[in-house]
């Protein structure tokens, strides 16, 4: 309820927040025809729709995530998956430098894809309950890749561009220039109708056998799900840091893991996050915006430690 | 019945089942006891297709456990191993909600809700429905694991050392829980005990497995003797008769 009135709230300001006046006053003053109206339909609603469903999406690939792998330390940017996408979108620049945006995000899904099946391979040898030790060596995973990149990157000269692609930022988001976030959507779409199946996935593949669950058929569904949300949002909006990390803990201590139940506050907390997030970075420096990863990066890793902290004051 | 047909698993060249051909379910509770490392965990696992073997034949009620889709199976088989995490947040509802699983796909009716409500009660953790699994008691645990059991309503369980990290109280409650579900619900119990005396008062055979061989089958009274419990541990056991029950003394 209160995540739903946020919602509202925060993508109302959003549609309205930005160097030009594009205030409800100015649009009915100056009809269809006018820049304000112009604005709104070209920038600020993509926009904002856009940061709808990163939000949401982010929030959905770290909770899959978390119960695919059972650590609640897990999201694609702790995983290597990120980093591998942007290995895909670093071999896209050098090889396939004409492609349109939509393959290019093809490339880095298949990149994250392989990136979340590595990471599953690896991740079998630590045990379950080694809490942190499965986010350490994804984190590793991911800065060994994430080395590679940079270094063929600096070899050929495009540390620049790739860091520009890599940066959050909702800034250059237009019509036309975030459609395949609906890609994204469409994922959440695919786990809210796969939920219950994810639910008993976090039990462990014993459970899920007992239960007569194809346990490999569902894991893929949700490498899937998560490749092609990393991917989609790297494209079109950069590396947003933590959020798959935060959101779906938080949700988790208030509701439980139950996935059908946890899924829509996964989303719209999500949602409600990254709007947040992207108002403050807005505005802080008005007329000029800072990245949102900072401000998301800043958040998130205060929610983090606080979630960490917490966990390890848990008795077990 | 659970059939299994000259079944072999080796891990290398160990074999940890071998060749055994053995069938449960004709009686209602049936203890598999023996040491360490007999096969008695990986047994189960073969039976609950968790586990592939690489020899022999195992049905359920004439199924193919190879061939059977795992959904069908679900519906007649459950099968609870030991030393169960869930890292999870469920609450004790959410957990036995998923026992309907194999039923429901996830869209619960009527039904489903009845057997929910049943083995939540039969339980007795009708106060602890909207806990989380992990503000709860080991016992407490082990029961809800028990309900969501249950809650799959199927006809033959089988349960991998249940007792676990139970202390005396719920050791017992647990047993007599069994027993119940066996003698009230006709349901087929096929548990792992490492405690002979339990076994004895509780179950209505013994089968005791070394090796991954069976090398004792039968009745309590046939296989609480000194001579078979000595050739299943290696270790000498004394057995007195106590009220009318063997009582095996394996201290001092």
């Amino acid at each position: 309820m209160l995540v739903g009135v946020l919602l509202v709230a925060l993508a109302g300001a959003s549609l309205f927040v930005g160097v030009s006046d594009v205030s409800p006053a100015a649009l009915l003053a100056g009809g269809s025809q006018s820049d304000a109206a112009f604005l709104l339909v070209a920038s600020r609603i993509p926009r904002t729709v856009a940061v709808l469903l990163v939000g949401a999406s982010l929030g959905i690939a770290g909770l899959i995530m978390q119960m695919l792998v059972r650590n609640k330390f897990v999201e694609p940017g702790t995983t290597g998956v990120t980093e591998f996408a942007t290995l895909g979108m670093l071999v896209t620049m050098v090889f396939f430098p004409g492609l349109a945006v939509v393959g290019k995000m093809g490339v880095a899904a298949a990149f994250g894809l392989f990136g979340t099946w590595v990471f599953l391979r690896v991740v079998r040898f630590v045990p379950v309950r080694q809490l942190v030790l499965v986010p350490l060596v994804g984190i590793m995973l991911g800065g060994v890749v994430a080395a590679v990149t940079t270094f063929f990157a600096y070899r050929l000269d495009l540390l620049q561009s790739l860091g520009q692609w890599a940066q959050g930022s909702f800034a250059t988001v237009m019509q036309g220039r975030y459609e395949f976030l609906w890609i994204a959507g469409l994922m959440v779409v695919v786990a809210w109708v796969a939920a219950d199946r994810f639910s008993v996935i976090g039990l462990g593949e014993e459970f899920a056998t007992n239960l007569g669950l194809d346990y490999r058929r569902v894991v893929a569904v949700g490498m899937v799900v998560i490749a092609v949300i990393t991917a989609a949002v790297l494209v079109t909006a950069g590396i947003v840091p933590f959020l798959g990390l935060v959101v779906p803990n938080v949700v988790s201590l208030v509701i439980g893991d139950n996935v059908r139940r946890s899924i829509p506050w996964v989303a719209g907390t999500g949602a409600v996050f990254v709007l947040a997030c992207d108002i403050v970075a807005r505005v802080v420096r008005f007329p000029y915006e800072i990245p949102l990863s900072v401000v998301v990066g800043v958040i998130g890793a205060v929610l983090f430690l606080w979630l960490l902290l917490r966990s390890g004051s848990r008795a077990h | 019945m659970i059939a299994l047909e000259n079944v072999t698993k080796r891990y290398g060249r160990q074999a940890v089942v071998d060749d055994l051909s053995i069938e449960f379910g004709a009686e209602g509770v049936t203890a598999l006891i023996g040491p360490n490392g007999a096969g008695k965990s990986t047994l189960f696992g073969l039976v609950g297709r968790l586990i592939r073997p690489d020899a022999g034949r195992l049905a359920v009620d004439g199924m193919d456990v190879a061939t059977t889709p795992s959904s069908e199976l679900a519906k007649v088989l459950a099968v609870l191993r030991q030393d169960n995490h869930v890292a999870a947040r469920l609450t004790v509802h959410d957990l036995v909600e998923f026992g309907r699983f194999p039923h429901s796909r996830g869209r619960l009716t009527g039904v489903d809700r009845d057997h929910i409500d049943r083995a939540i009660d039969y339980l007795d953790l009708d106060g602890f429905r909207s806990r989380f699994l992990d503000e709860l008691s080991g016992g407490q645990r082990q029961r809800a694991f028990i309900a969501m059991v249950l809650a799959q309503d199927t006809k033959y369980v089988l349960l991998d050392e249940p007792l676990n990290n139970l202390d005396l109280r719920h050791m017992t409650e647990i047993l007599r829980l069994i027993r119940r579900t066996a003698d009230e619900l006709g349901k087929r119990v096929v548990l792992v005990l490492h405690d002979i005396n339990a076994a004895a008062s509780y179950a209505d055979r013994i089968v005791a497995m070394r090796e991954g061989r069976v090398v004792a089958d039968g009745p309590a009274r046939d296989v609480m003797r000194p001579s078979v419990l000595e050739a299943v541990y290696d270790t000498a056991v004394d057995v007195r008769e106590i009220d009318g029950r063997p009582v095996a003394v394996h201290y001092g």
